[in-house]
């Protein structure tokens, strides 16, 4: 097909070098430069930054098994709740650490993943069904708890107050920057564990069974193996968003740890920045979570012939719909990879 | 000593019996070709051996172990891996990762993965395109990166389902010439589904011919290109006087 | 080995009886499939009989299980209803339309709105909700979902998603949260088989099954319900006789979602008047879809009185727990077992 001479050259081209360590480091960095936030921004501004960090996390969890397993998850709700009951249930009822609950949030919420993904997958689900699927799961934990004595139905939990800052029990003064540096802690080891995950043969393998998943396996790669391996690892980085989440708010109730908000909440930043990349949760969640204050701070004052608004709740959420839709259609693929297409030939 | 047996494979799709008590042998090292008219049930038998699709009766071996009903993924580790007719590329990767993947895959080719499918792209002739996007690739490149797959895990026996398909003469010999040297240097067994006749005489040591689901016949690729029944297949009833 | 389906399975609008996938099925072997499909109705036939006997022996009193039934029935109805419009849009536009359940909300309000602000009789405001919602779907499909059309699933789900989430807030923002109530006059409360039942309650299961009697004579006597039923089996080969696609898709949109402005109307009555009764129904409308099969608009009917029973039996099985929490168990099992819907073909 081509002369010797190109093939020799062709040959002796170097390996293209793949971006793993730039991420790395990229995240070092990111870490370096977020670290004096706290101290920096107002307090007033802090619980805005925590829902960015909050939101980022979910949302890299969902990218996990949405984007790089492409396996479209509509009830990350789901993972979510089960860390914060988890967590929450534990530290009420048996007074364990808000650590170890997380922990134990993590586990309880990767085997429902695997044993939920296992069934979806013994039984073929796919697409729409399977997206249907992890709705109907995320909505029935919601309506358990809810009706459930053993966690508390519908009033949740609260967290009990301890009296002193305790970084055993996770409390601290509410503008303290504690919550934001573990937040931040937790948001970069999991975008480490994406980099990791991805630079791994169990990434490359979960990317090759979502591209196509027949023609890995006939490449010998067990193609339920990786993708319940996948599911798990986003269960527990999303469970950890929800264990850290009690701790935050210090309440947790069935609506707010599985209720559809929730999970939209964790495809909307990705969605947003974009599927399948390492960054596009971050930068999702960078431009969502700020909206929810800016349009509560506009309705808390609006112009003249908005009057009628003052004080009325869901203009965020409005926006948020109107993003997407714009998203989807102009730049299906998130505005990361679009930027990244532009600007940085691969 | 046969390297892959089947034996009375039977595979039916909702009243039409696709594959018809279907039995062969081939030999390690040689090249079986498999050929039949359009839904003779050719693609079929591959999915079945293949493990993509459950037979309804039949036992596949492999050098004498039993692979009837395994998943697909457990037959390639076990050393049978096929091509797909329509090319399968991993999208979002570049050919050299396509590869790498296979190599990782594969039960030894775990250190410096991407080295070992440099290695495998020249091989097979994909130097031009190694680090390019699989979208938009030609043909030729896309049907070289299956079989560049498909070797990256050391096969013993490759199913190569119309390898040839959408090439034009001039980009099919040095295909050719590569499963030759394949079959030649790495002594691996080949079973392939093919319509070129050109490239079933020249590569095949014995021929199997399917039509609607049954073995029609069996044999060296001249004792069966001249039997009248294979011929009546193809081309329907025996010419009239008026054709003749 | 059946495969099950490739995500969202285009089963066109069509009536069940279609056994035109064999290809040279013999006479015998036909009758077997036909065998096969009348058993798998029989099964649920005999599923849905054990239930109710159940019920009869779970419940303290036979009066409760009549009344479940009674209530389940009603109620399906309408879910029915809901259930059709969109099933309607996914056979004929393959889009899973996250956002139905918003526009039944939306016109829940205009409803509301109407009654309480102009003083008009609930079912009156028909007449407005029905041709508004008619032209907002058009309006949207035109506008927005056009352009997500033969897109991957995710995007469509995420576009209705982003859809329902407009709607819905703006419900929010212009409405408040506080729920509302539409008072139905002359109501009353009706003995029906033993059990009772409030005429609202009553007259929304007739409405819904009159509604989608007329559903269903539109498609299959007039010659735009023939145009929408061969977009739906074959588009490409629609276009080909000279059917305008576009236009299909834009008023098969708009019809499904008049389907759900209209039973908007009809449970105004029987619900509270609050953004999120939406989210609900578009849940039991999905599970519903499923059950009766994708595409299937009979198939939905029936699927939606199946799945109003089962929310009723489900508080004599499961006291204490969500009546919704029996629709997803229902909902589950069928997702599993067979996804295909009760009534859908195996493709």
């Amino acid at each position: 097909m081509t002369q010797t001479a190109t093939t020799d050259r062709a040959a002796s081209k170097p390996l293209p070098r793949k971006p793993w360590n730039r991420h790395l480091l990229a995240i070092a960095v990111l870490a370096v430069l977020m670290v004096p936030v706290p101290l920096l921004l107002p307090a007033s501004q802090q619980s805005i930054a925590m829902r960015v960090l909050i939101f980022a996390l979910m949302s890299v969890g969902w990218n996990i098994m949405s984007g790089f397993g492409g396996m479209f998850s509509f009830g990350h709700a789901s993972y979510f709740g089960l860390g914060a009951y988890t967590s929450a249930w534990l530290l009420v009822e048996s007074e364990v650490s808000p650590w170890i609950g997380m922990a134990a949030g993590v586990l309880v919420a990767s085997v429902f993943a695997v044993v939920s993904g296992f069934l979806a997958l013994r039984y073929r689900l796919k697409g729409a069904y399977f997206a249907l699927a992890t709705f109907a799961f995320a909505e029935m934990f919601r309506l358990l708890a809810t009706n459930t004595d053993l966690v508390n139905r519908a009033e949740g939990y609260h967290v009990p107050l301890k009296v002193d800052e305790s970084w055993w029990w996770m409390q601290f003064a509410p503008t303290s920057p504690n919550y934001f540096w573990i937040a931040l802690a937790l948001l970069i080891a999991a975008l480490a564990i994406s980099v990791l995950f991805l630079r791994s043969r169990t990434g490359q393998f979960a990317l090759a069974v979502r591209d196509d998943q027949d023609a890995a396996a006939a490449l010998g790669i067990p193609v339920i193996r990786y993708k319940l391996l996948t599911m798990a690892l986003s269960a527990a980085i999303t469970s950890v968003a929800g264990a850290f989440y009690v701790q935050y708010y210090l309440f947790i109730d069935p609506d707010l740890a599985f209720g559809s908000a929730v999970s939209i909440q964790a495809i909307l930043p990705a969605v947003i920045g974009g599927v399948g990349t390492i960054w596009g949760p971050v930068l999702g969640a960078v431009i969502l979570g700020p909206l929810s204050d800016m349009t509560a701070t506009l309705l808390r004052n609006p112009p003249e012939f908005l009057a009628f608004l003052a004080g009325r709740g869901g203009l965020d959420v409005m926006i948020y719909g109107v993003l997407l839709i714009i998203i989807i259609l102009v730049l299906p693929q998130g505005i990361y990879s679009a930027v990244r297409e532009r600007w940085f030939r691969p | 000593m046969s390297i892959l047996r089947v034996e009375g494979l039977t595979k039916r799709f909702r009243g039409v019996t696709a594959v018809d008590d279907v039995s062969f042998e081939v030999e390690e090292g040689s090249i079986l070709g498999v050929i039949g008219p359009n839904g003779a049930g050719k693609t079929t038998v591959f999915n079945l051996i293949a493990g993509a699709v459950a037979p309804d009766a039949g036992r596949t071996f492999l050098e004498g172990a039993e692979i009837t009903g395994k998943p697909p993924h457990a037959i390639a580790q076990a050393g049978m891996v096929r091509t797909f007719q329509l090319m399968r590329p991993f999208y979002s990767m570049s050919v050299l990762d396509n590869i790498a993947i296979a190599v990782l895959a594969s039960r030894t080719g775990h250190r410096a993965p991407r080295d070992r499918a440099a290695e495998i792209v020249h091989t097979v002739g994909l130097d031009v395109w190694r680090d390019a996007p699989t979208e938009g690739l030609p043909t030729a490149a896309l049907k070289r990166l299956e079989l560049a797959r498909a070797l990256a895990l050391q096969p013993k026996v490759l199913l190569l389902d119309e390898v040839l398909a959408g090439l034009v003469p001039s980009e099919r010999a040095p295909v050719m010439d590569l499963l030759e040297r394949l079959r030649r240097e790495e002594g691996i067994t080949m079973v392939f589904v093919e319509h070129i006749m050109a490239a079933v005489m020249r590569l095949s040591d014995s021929v199997l011919v399917l039509n609607l689901g049954k073995v029609l016949t069996a044999g060296t690729p001249e004792e069966v290109t001249k039997d009248p029944r294979v011929i009546e297949a193809y081309l329907g009833e025996e010419p009239t006087r008026a054709d003749s | 080995m059946a495969d099950h389906q490739q995500g969202v399975s285009s089963s066109g609008v069509a009536p069940e009886e279609d056994l035109s996938t064999t290809q040279t099925a013999t006479v015998g072997q036909s009758r077997r499939l036909v065998d096969a499909f009348t058993r798998s109705r029989l099964i649920v036939v005999a599923v849905i009989a054990t239930a109710v006997v159940l019920a009869y022996l779970r419940a303290d009193s036979p009066v409760i299980a009549t009344q479940a039934i009674v209530t389940g029935l009603l109620i399906g109805g309408v879910y029915g209803l809901v259930a059709m419009g969109l099933t309607l849009i996914f056979g004929v536009l393959d889009i899973v339309n996250f956002a139905h359940g918003a526009f039944l909300a939306v016109a829940l309000f205009i409803t509301w709105w109407l009654v309480s602000s102009m003083g008009f009789h609930p079912y009156l405001t028909m007449l407005a909700t029905a041709p508004i919602m008619f032209a907002l779907g058009y309006a949207v499909q035109r506008g927005i979902l056009s352009g997500a059309m033969g897109k991957p699933l995710e995007n469509q789900l995420l576009i209705t998603l982003g859809i329902s989430l407009v709607l819905e807030n703006a419900l929010l923002l212009f409405f408040g949260a506080n729920p509302r109530a539409v008072a139905l006059p002359g109501n009353q409360t009706v003995g029906v088989l033993g059990a009772v039942a409030d005429l609202s309650r009553i007259l929304a299961f007739v409405g819904a099954l009159i509604l989608a009697g007329l559903l269903f004579l539109v498609l299959q006597r007039t010659r735009l319900g023939t145009a929408i039923r061969a977009v739906a089996a074959n588009d490409t080969g629609a276009q080909l006789v000279g059917i305008d696609t576009r236009r299909i898709y834009a008023l098969t949109f708009a019809i499904g979602t008049a389907c759900a402005g209209a039973a908007g109307t009809l449970v105004a009555p029987l619900v509270t008047v609050e953004p999120s009764t939406g989210a609900l129904f578009n849940i039991v409308a999905f599970v519903v879809v499923v059950i009766g099969g994708m595409g299937n608009v009979v198939g939905a009917l029936v699927g939606g009185l199946i799945i109003g029973l089962a929310e009723q039996l489900g508080t004599i099985f499961l006291p204490g727990q969500s009546p919704l929490l029996s629709v997803f168990i229902v909902f589950v099992l069928v997702l599993f077992l067979r996804p295909q819907g009760l009534f859908g073909r195996t493709s």
